[in-house]
């Protein structure tokens, strides 16, 4: 095995000193060297390489460095050294730039009016977005043969179809919840019968469509940003734009139309799983039998608390896959990017999603729909 | 040294589902060469490689680097064979979230964790300059490089920690011809320097004229020759007859004869 890179000093008869280096100037070998050399406050003339058994570049640049710091002369190089002294020396002449670093305060004005500029300029090119999606709607309206049902009746079965498991479930136990949150504070009153008024009107007109929205966000939305977002970076959405094929077209729009018809069904179908859960509840807990749990439901729930759900359910659907794609388009340069903006298209799409609901919510109280 | 060949192979087989890509392949490497794989498109080329670094499990097969043996073996294991060589993958596969010079740092950091942080700057930088960068470059990022920077930035990480064995997969696919010729010369340059030896995966004619002291042809779901280019002419095999002797690999010849030898014609009388 080679000896560990070591140095002695020696000093020179005619003043100053001498660096006799031995052993293994390798990388794997040097140890501390490069921490002492660093120390070194003595007037170093000459660096002895003689007795250096084996060297490579690290330790090359070790001697380079210390000779040229201290001004000294390198002597006792063999013909690999001298190689190696040669092909580092080159470094030189090339400085790094530092990386630039301003003052804390001016980095943060920067980053302030920096992120203000990002959210105007995301909110234009958001709007741009929407316009260029319904440009390519009206022209796949005048072209239907351009339209791509195949990728609809695909994208159908990941929005939705695949979707039937986990939202049924999820909407099954929300159900449940309600209906034994409902139970056990109406019964101080007395009121348990009116547990089924909570889960016909909750479910029918808030929860059931606002719970769907939020899971397609979570399931659909990010797919959208993530499939779109790695398009881009393997170029795939530029090859279509030479191949004349529009992005909008091609992409985006089967992913709204599915997302918007996929939601109303996906939605009555979760109000309906979270009244079953709700209904079991009443059954097993209230000892209400399902025939009156029905009867009583159908009195209770107005016609206009169905209506308000499906017509709240296309527009966060379209939302939802708006969203997503337009953050998936977002993505420029890396495979972070695609992460970071699968994370924005979920975050935006639920967020939007609440402020539409209170809207609606607002919006149908006042015009009567109580 | 220790032992002649740095890398030996030995009744390598791989397949994928039914589809067999070798079938008892045998290579050796020997220490100081710079070895040409070449082979046509899907015969495996870099499936060899990824054997060989133990990112692919072989069916069947013996693989040593530097007399340690490497099939099954996980990242954190064979760590003094992985200090020791260096990979330059085709697309560079730099880490996308780092600066080129952090790249460099990678590898440093996690077998020398006691280097301080100036040494290591100072080692990304003259790395960086070796590799053929310009100086700016440390900072930038992968993704604001082009494809030729990116594969120089890939080289310089993979010299980082003075490898002795260095894998190049198709290190001037995608280079223009004067930026081939310089990863070239670097190559050369390097393994003068450094005293490496090169797996070299390459499609490059003028690559294997240039730099390759001895050239694998991988073809039949084995190597099927090894040896200087002279030697693998006189094998009658119809691939390689093919390969160096198309179009392309006679002009590779005559390009690289004119280098050696300037001024041919003046030689033969009666041509002027």
């Amino acid at each position: 095995m080679a000896n560990a890179a070591e140095f002695l000093q020696e000093d020179l008869a005619d003043g100053g000193q001498i660096l006799r280096l031995s052993g293994s100037f390798t990388i794997a070998l040097i140890g501390d060297i490069d921490g002492r050399l660093r120390d070194l406050s003595a007037d170093v003339r000459k660096i002895d390489l003689s007795a250096v058994e084996h060297m490579d570049t690290v330790g090359a640049w070790l001697v380079h460095r210390t000779a040229k710091t201290s001004g000294a002369e390198i002597v006792g190089a063999g013909k690999d050294a001298s190689r190696l002294l040669q092909a580092v020396s080159g470094a030189d002449q090339t400085d790094i730039p530092p990386r630039p670093h301003p003052p804390s305060f001016e980095r943060f004005l920067a980053e302030v009016g920096h992120s203000v500029i990002i959210s105007f300029t995301t909110l234009l090119q958001f709007l741009g977005f929407v316009g260029q999606v319904v440009k390519a709607c009206f022209i796949l309206a005048m072209n239907p043969g351009r339209f791509r049902w195949h990728a609809v009746v695909q994208h159908f079965d990941m929005v939705g179809v695949r979707a039937l498991g986990i939202i049924g479930l999820m909407s099954f136990l929300i159900g449940i919840v309600i209906a034994q949150q409902g139970a056990v504070q109406l019964r101080q009153f007395g009121a348990e019968v009116f547990t089924i008024n909570l889960i016909g009107r909750l479910t029918f007109r808030e929860l059931g469509i606002l719970m769907t929205a939020i899971m397609v966000a979570g399931r659909s939305g990010s797919a959208f940003a993530a499939q779109i977002g790695t398009m881009k970076i393997t170029e795939e959405i530029d090859a279509m734009r030479t191949i004349g094929v529009v992005p909008a077209e091609a992409l985006v729009v089967p992913r709204v139309i599915a997302a918007v018809m996929m939601m109303p069904l996906l939605g009555v179908y979760a109000s309906l799983m979270a009244i079953i859960g709700g209904g079991l509840l009443c059954w097993i807990v209230l000892e209400i039998p399902p025939a009156t749990f029905v009867q009583r439901l159908r009195e209770v729930t107005p016609m206009t608390d169905f209506w308000i759900g499906m017509i709240k359910a296309p527009v966060f659907g379209a939302i939802i896959a708006m969203a997503g794609c337009f953050q998936g388009m977002q993505v420029r340069g890396n495979a972070e990017q695609v992460g970071l903006k699968t994370t924005a298209a979920v975050v935006q799409a639920i967020f939007l999603v609440i402020v539409l609901d209170a809207f609606f919510a607002i919006f149908f109280s006042e015009i009567g729909w109580n | 040294m220790d032992q002649p060949n740095i890398i030996s192979v030995q009744g390598l087989c791989n397949s994928f589902g039914e589809q067999i890509i070798h079938q008892d392949l045998n290579l050796e490497v020997r220490r100081g060469e710079i070895l040409g794989v070449v082979g046509g498109s899907g015969t495996g080329k870099s499936v060899l490689m990824r054997s060989i670094i133990g990112l692919q499990e072989p069916v069947a097969g013996k693989i040593r680097v530097f007399d340690e043996g490497m099939i099954g073996k996980e990242e954190d294991e064979a760590s003094d064979v992985r200090r020791r060589w260096g990979v330059l993958f085709q697309g560079g596969a730099l880490f996308s979230t780092l600066t080129v010079a952090e790249n460099v740092q990678v590898p440093l950091r996690e077998f020398y964790p006691d280097f301080s942080k100036a040494l290591l700057d100072e080692i990304a930088h003259y790395k960086i300059y070796l590799s053929g960068l310009p100086a700016d470059a440390a900072h930038k990022f992968p993704s604001e490089l082009s494809g030729g920077m990116r594969k120089r930035a890939g080289l310089a990480r993979a010299l980082a920690i003075d490898p002795e064995l260095l894998f190049l997969d198709e290190p001037t696919a995608g280079l223009d011809p004067i930026s081939a010729a310089n990863f070239d010369n670097l190559t050369r340059d390097l393994k003068e320097t450094l005293g490496l030896t090169v797996f070299l995966i390459t499609h490059d004619l003028d690559t294997l004229y240039a730099i390759c002291d001895r050239v694998a042809v991988i073809a039949d779901k084995k190597v099927i020759a090894v040896g200087a280019i002279e030697e693998l002419l006189a094998i009658d095999h119809p691939w390689i007859n093919e390969y160096f002797s198309g179009p392309r690999g006679r002009a590779a010849r005559r390009g690289h004869d004119k280098h050696n030898n300037p001024q041919p014609h003046l030689h033969q009388p009666g041509r002027s």
